[in-house]
């Protein structure tokens, strides 16, 4: 094993796009999985017959079959019925799809957690169903919500890696490919497995991040000095 | 200012759930200026009555007039009505995202587009009022009940509302944080705000209102003024709940 051939691979212009790629399919397919997660939590809660049902069918569908098999399915199935897109787009459809039946779960149960009596106080002070989703329901739920959503992000940053199957030049495709064809499998993976490590860590710094950014008590507080925070922590206020 | 028009008029309403009859044809009538205090046992449908005001139930039949104007019929923007009908839960019901101030805020900045330093003026003027003017920064959660209550109707009076609702204010309450909510209620009846209050708190209805009705089964059984009420001149049935509520 060679530590250089390590570092050489780890700063190489095809491992750091394959990291890019990686990053990039998450992003994307997290936006579009919130996103379609919302609108199938909005779904169960709706009035409506049809919407809790279509939202049942939904999240039986995308949460009964293996995140590969959706993968595959988009990639070589909706060409024949005239849908052609590329392999990227592909990959972020099949992730988001998957991604949102996991997010509309985790949305309603955040949703659920604001009492209903929230509502009715927001509804008593004149508030329209918008200003009260907006400015009461969706703060409180964001917070209930953040600690799973972040879990989710992890692991579809690691879901990403599916991807390479439909050839995506992702980060494991990457490196798989580079070992095959110089047989240094361990520097390789090495080199992605680095990639990885960071990217999560990175994610769970900003998790930490916004799990105190949107803690109202936090945010009232005047900014302390890490010094003062010290000596807070020692002395009980 | 107190004029002879009825600023509130429930005529005749009638309400079920499922096939509990809730609302017996209720019929009552509130001025301006006035404090109307309901009173009677657990599921006698007071708290029913009160959310129908605002729209918070619908109701089968009758009508209410609100300043002259019937709000049952369909055109009526239930939100646009709650604008001008304060209310004060059992609960609190404070955002618990919000500190003190922003509760009293949020209403008037999102629904009548009042800029934030006005509002917050407004909110420290209120808390004033309700005697608690140190706790705008603090967070519902560190607030005792008495406080949050007076938060409440503090977040309730910033809309100014021309009538106000009290749903069994200070039943949560412990026994010595009920004088303080009581204290403010008073003050406010003193004042002219026209309320109409459900509570078994008497010493409230001693002080501060002047006139008294008593449901039992979703019906109004007796409507009395103040003097009338405590002076003993009433029916059976309303005299045998006070001797329950007083033991």
């Amino acid at each position: 094993m060679s530590l250089d051939l390590v570092w050489q691979y780890l700063l190489s212009p095809a491992f750091f796009q394959g990291a890019v790629m990686t990053l990039l399919i998450t992003v994307c397919s997290l936006f579009f999985g919130v996103v379609m997660g919302l609108v199938l939590a909005l779904l169960q809660e709706s009035r409506f017959r049809a919407g809790p049902v279509l939202a049942f069918f939904y999240l039986w569908l995308f949460r009964g079959t293996p995140v590969l098999f959706q993968i595959i399915f988009v990639y070589n199935v909706l060409p024949s019925f005239g849908l052609r897109f590329s392999a990227f787009t592909c990959a972020v459809m099949a992730l988001s799809l998957n991604e949102g039946a996991y997010m509309a779960e985790i949305l309603r149960s955040g949703l659920q957690a604001v009492r209903s009596g929230q509502r009715t106080a927001g509804m008593a002070l004149g508030m329209t169903q918008g200003q009260i989703m907006r400015k009461i329901v969706l703060p409180q739920a964001a917070r209930i919500v953040l600690p799973p959503m972040g879990n989710q992000m992890i692991s579809m940053l690691k879901s990403s890696a599916l991807v390479s199957v439909i050839a995506v030049q992702e980060l494991l495709l990457i490196a798989n490919q580079t070992a095959s064809a110089s047989f240094r499998y361990f520097e390789a993976l090495c080199a992605a497995g680095i990639y990885y490590l960071a990217l999560t860590t990175v994610f769970m710094i900003g998790q930490a991040w916004l799990e105190r950014a949107l803690d109202p008590k936090k945010r009232k507080k005047p900014a302390l000095s890490l010094t003062e925070r010290l000596l807070r922590s020692s002395s009980p206020q | 200012m107190k004029t002879d028009k009825p600023l509130l008029e429930i005529i005749g309403v009638d309400k079920h759930f499922g096939n509990q009859h809730v609302l017996k044809n209720c019929t009552l009538s509130v001025k301006q200026g006035e404090t109307v205090v309901l009173i009677g046992p657990s599921g006698s449908g007071k708290s029913t009555l009160l959310r129908c005001v605002n729209l918070l139930e619908s109701i089968e039949g009758g009508s209410i007039f609100f300043r002259q104007s019937d709000i049952t019929q369909s055109n009526v923007e239930p939100h646009r009505l709650r604008q001008d009908i304060g209310m004060v839960f059992q609960n609190y019901e404070l955002f618990s995202h919000l500190t003190a101030a922003e509760n009293i805020m949020l209403a008037p900045m999102t629904v009548l587009g009042i800029n934030r330093a006005e509002a917050e003026a407004q909110a420290l003027e209120l808390l004033s009022k309700v005697r608690i003017p140190d706790k705008a920064d603090s967070f519902p959660d560190e607030l005792s009940g008495g406080q949050q209550q007076r938060v409440a109707i503090a977040r309730a009076l910033a809309m100014k509302p021309k009538l106000m609702l009290f749903d069994e204010p200070t039943s949560a309450l412990d026994p010595e944080m009920i004088r303080e909510v009581v204290d403010v209620m008073a003050d406010l009846s003193a004042e002219g705000m026209t309320s109409i209050v459900v509570t078994h708190e008497m010493g409230f209805a001693r002080r501060a209102a002047n006139h008294i009705v008593f449901m039992e089964n979703g019906e109004i059984i007796e409507h009395a003024t103040r003097d009338e009420f405590f002076g003993g001149s009433v029916s059976q049935r309303a005299q045998r709940f006070l001797d329950q509520i007083l033991h």
